[in-house]
């Protein structure tokens, strides 16, 4: 339940300054570890936003969307840890600009 | 009921002839080829006499009927044929003499390497010839016209490798072309005001109309553009300056195409429209004017050539404009005449020239001949009689002929006889300077000994090695004889109208008009004799009893003899008027502006900006996902901004 005196539009602030906290993360770092905390902290910013229009609205879907969501960005990171690990073991660096062997 | 007469045959044999030659000749002999080109070109013409024997059996006009063609709602146009007392005449005239000169050709090509071409081409021009002859329909008659045209081009080509050969095919052609340009409008206006081509559904559909005496309307226009397409054929002013460059052709070539037959094709077709010309009295003394005016300015032309070919050239344009001056004063009849006359003596003096080239090696320059009736007697004795047949000498065939178009245009206006009359001198006088120039006197020409050794003739029947000017072979001189004959005699169908009656159904009656009295024409008569001996004698005088003079004369006159001699520049007149300009134009203008600076910058502009659009758009594709990530952020961001400011906007 959401107390009542905190209005909908805070959360919904909260969340969007959230997720551009993300947004301007993934597009100026270049550490792939502070990339992929960046991108966590969008899918919680939007999380944040489903779960207040949940309440909000007394409709149980939006919770139920953040479980999917919040289950989703476990098994993401579990692979994209992964796939960071085998990474740095192969070209010893975390820069995503000299991971760049894809690129023409 | 009319038998069929098969006409059809006559224009389709000299065609499967072309076809056989053309495309099997390479590989024949030259026996099998000419066996071929005889026997298509023998076979038309004796199909034409055995239609000619059965001619007064027929109720004319006889039409058939080969196949449709063209059927677009009420209009229609057919493969048919007509034929009546003109077409009749012409097929005769056109198969006749057709017939020998391939005969003739035989000897005067014979060493040369495209033999077959040649006479596939000499059948094909027989085959269009007769077309245009038979058609039914202004139609079937302009596919002659054309093809005849096309005839002309490839044989004036005929040496295509020699550059001023081929440019007076082209030459040839694209002034036709102008003519054709007029002939077409006509059509297309006969077509649009009576709904049909065919000639006896448009000269119905003409005849009740009454003549138009206001000056202008739409028989005169249809009038005078014939009269266009027939100047462009025929070789009148102002479009006759392909008939002497068309000389580059072989000589049978220019007896035929360009003397005897396809040449007269206008005077034919004028004739053919009497009905529409008869009702238009502006279009008929237009071609009168340029009739009378084409007889005198190529005849003057004609005095101060060198050339042989090139008189003869001249001449036959001036003898085409007396025929043109008879249709112009309504004497169709009388134009046919001199055309049918015409082709015989006209025919026989470019074979006799041929022969005389074929004597010398190719030369044709007449200041480089000379005494030659010793060496070629036959030769001497067929032009003879052609120059007297031409200049009006009684009783040979050009007297009756020429003598009927003065008598008949004196009737109009004395001004056309008294041109006609002084172009009847000028005539006598370069047609018996030619004879006394070539056959007179000293012989000019390269020295006998040195003469076998020419390697440069054009004509390639010089293989063999001269021993000095020779007799060309019968098979030359034959046609040459029987023409000879033709020209002695062929005057004789006009006695006492006899010609004239003879054509009566397809251009009216004789006595429409006798104005003058029987006085009057012998009078006429006995002045136009009288100076065609005038002009012989003064030919005498200058050519043969005192050669020295004509260069003092010359040299007197100066700058006028210079003009004469120049063809009074109008080749350079069209030069600078017609051919510089467009080519300047489509030079600087179409080409270098239009075609370079528009179409082609706009194909490069085009192709240009799209590379630098795509080059500037190319770094977007980094393959940087962050910069991806961004772009992705500033679009959400813009739709987000959009979906803001239309919910406040609202």
């Amino acid at each position: 339940m959401v107390p009542s005196y905190v209005p909908l539009s805070y959360y919904l602030m909260l969340g969007g300054f959230l997720f551009a906290c993300g947004v301007v993360g993934f597009l100026i770092k270049r550490n792939i570890i502070t990339i992929f905390m960046s991108i966590e902290l969008m899918l919680n910013g939007v999380n944040l936003s489903f779960v207040a229009f949940a309440a909000h609205w007394h409709a149980l879907a939006g919770q139920v969307f953040v479980f999917f969501v919040m289950v989703v960005a476990a098994a993401e990171a579990a692979v994209g840890l992964a796939i960071i690990i085998a990474v740095y073991r192969t070209r010893e660096t975390l820069n995503v600009d000299q991971v760049n062997l894809l690129k023409l | 009921m009319n038998p069929n007469l098969n006409l059809w045959l006559i224009p389709i044999l000299p065609l499967a002839g072309a076809a056989i030659n053309g495309f099997l000749g390479k590989k024949s002999s030259r026996r099998a080829v000419t066996t071929i080109a005889l026997f298509f070109s023998g076979a038309a013409f004796a199909w034409a006499l055995w239609v000619a024997l059965r001619f007064s059996s027929l109720s004319l006009p006889y039409q058939e009927y080969l196949a449709h063609w063209i059927r677009s709602d009420s209009f229609s146009a057919d493969f048919a044929f007509y034929l009546d007392q003109l077409s009749l005449v012409m097929l005769l005239v056109v198969t006749g003499v057709g017939f020998l000169i391939h005969i003739y050709s035989v000897g005067y090509m014979w060493d040369d390497p495209s033999y077959y071409r040649f006479f596939s081409y000499l059948n094909l021009f027989m085959f269009f010839m007769l077309t245009l002859v038979l058609a039914n329909n202004y139609l079937v008659m302009f596919i002659g016209w054309e093809g005849v045209g096309l005839a002309s081009y490839l044989l004036i080509g005929f040496w295509f490798t020699k550059d001023s050969a081929a440019s007076a095919g082209k030459k040839a052609f694209i002034v036709n072309r102008i003519g054709d340009f007029g002939f077409l409008i006509a059509l297309f206006l006969l077509i649009k005001h009576f709904g049909s081509l065919n000639f006896e559904q448009v000269f119905q559909g003409i005849a009740p109309l009454g003549v138009e005496t206001a000056g202008a309307g739409l028989l005169t226009a249809i009038g005078i553009l014939l009269m266009v397409g027939a100047c462009g054929k025929s070789a009148q002013i102002p479009l006759y300056v392909w008939l002497p460059d068309a000389m580059e052709g072989p000589t049978p070539v220019s007896a035929l195409i360009h003397a005897a037959t396809m040449v007269t094709a206008g005077v034919y077709m004028v004739s053919r429209s009497h009905t529409i010309f008869e009702r238009a009295p502006t279009a008929l003394t237009v071609v009168a004017i340029i009739g009378t005016l084409t007889a005198f300015f190529a005849a003057t032309i004609g005095i101060a050539q060198t050339d042989i070919k090139k008189v003869l050239a001249y001449s036959t344009i001036s003898q085409l404009g007396y025929m043109f001056m008879a249709c112009g004063v309504g004497a169709f009849s009388a134009g046919i005449f001199h055309l049918m006359t015409h082709a015989f003596f006209k025919g026989l003096l470019f074979l006799g020239a041929g022969s005389v080239l074929h004597a010398c090696g190719g030369e044709q320059d007449m200041r480089k001949m000379g005494g030659l009736k010793s060496f070629i007697p036959w030769t001497f004795l067929t032009m003879g009689i052609a120059t007297l047949a031409i200049a009006g000498i009684p009783p040979l065939a050009g007297f009756w002929s020429k003598d009927e178009i003065l008598w008949k245009a004196y009737q109009v206006s004395w001004v056309y006889w008294a041109i006609g009359v002084v172009t009847a001198f000028l005539t006598s006088f370069y047609m018996f300077r030619l004879l006394f120039m070539t056959f007179f006197g000293e012989y000019r020409g390269a020295s006998v000994e040195a003469h076998g050794s020419h390697g440069h003739d054009p004509h390639g029947h010089d293989a063999d090695g001269h021993g000095g000017p020779h007799e060309s072979p019968m098979v030359m001189l034959v046609p040459l004889m029987i023409l000879a004959l033709l020209s002695l005699v062929g005057g004789f169908v006009g006695w006492g109208h006899h010609f004239e009656h003879f054509l009566a159904p397809v251009f009216g009656s004789v006595e429409a008009a006798e104005v003058a009295s029987h006085g009057t024409e012998l009078l006429l008569m006995g002045v136009s004799v009288a100076l065609a001996f005038l002009g012989a004698w003064l030919a005498y005088v200058l050519y043969c009893s005192r050669p020295e003079l004509p260069q003092r004369i010359a040299a007197s006159l100066g700058g006028l003899y210079q003009t004469v001699v120049h063809k009074y520049y109008i080749d350079e007149l069209y030069g600078a008027l017609f051919v510089k300009p467009l080519i300047d134009g489509s030079t600087r203008i179409l080409w270098q502006d239009v075609d370079r600076k528009v179409i082609d910058a706009a194909v490069n502009d085009a192709g240009d900006g799209a590379r630098h659009v795509s080059d500037e758009a190319r770094h977007m594709q980094s393959g940087n996902i962050r910069s991806y990530a961004g772009w992705i952020a500033v679009g959400s961001a813009v739709v987000i901004a959009f979906m803001i400011w239309m919910a406040v906007g609202r």
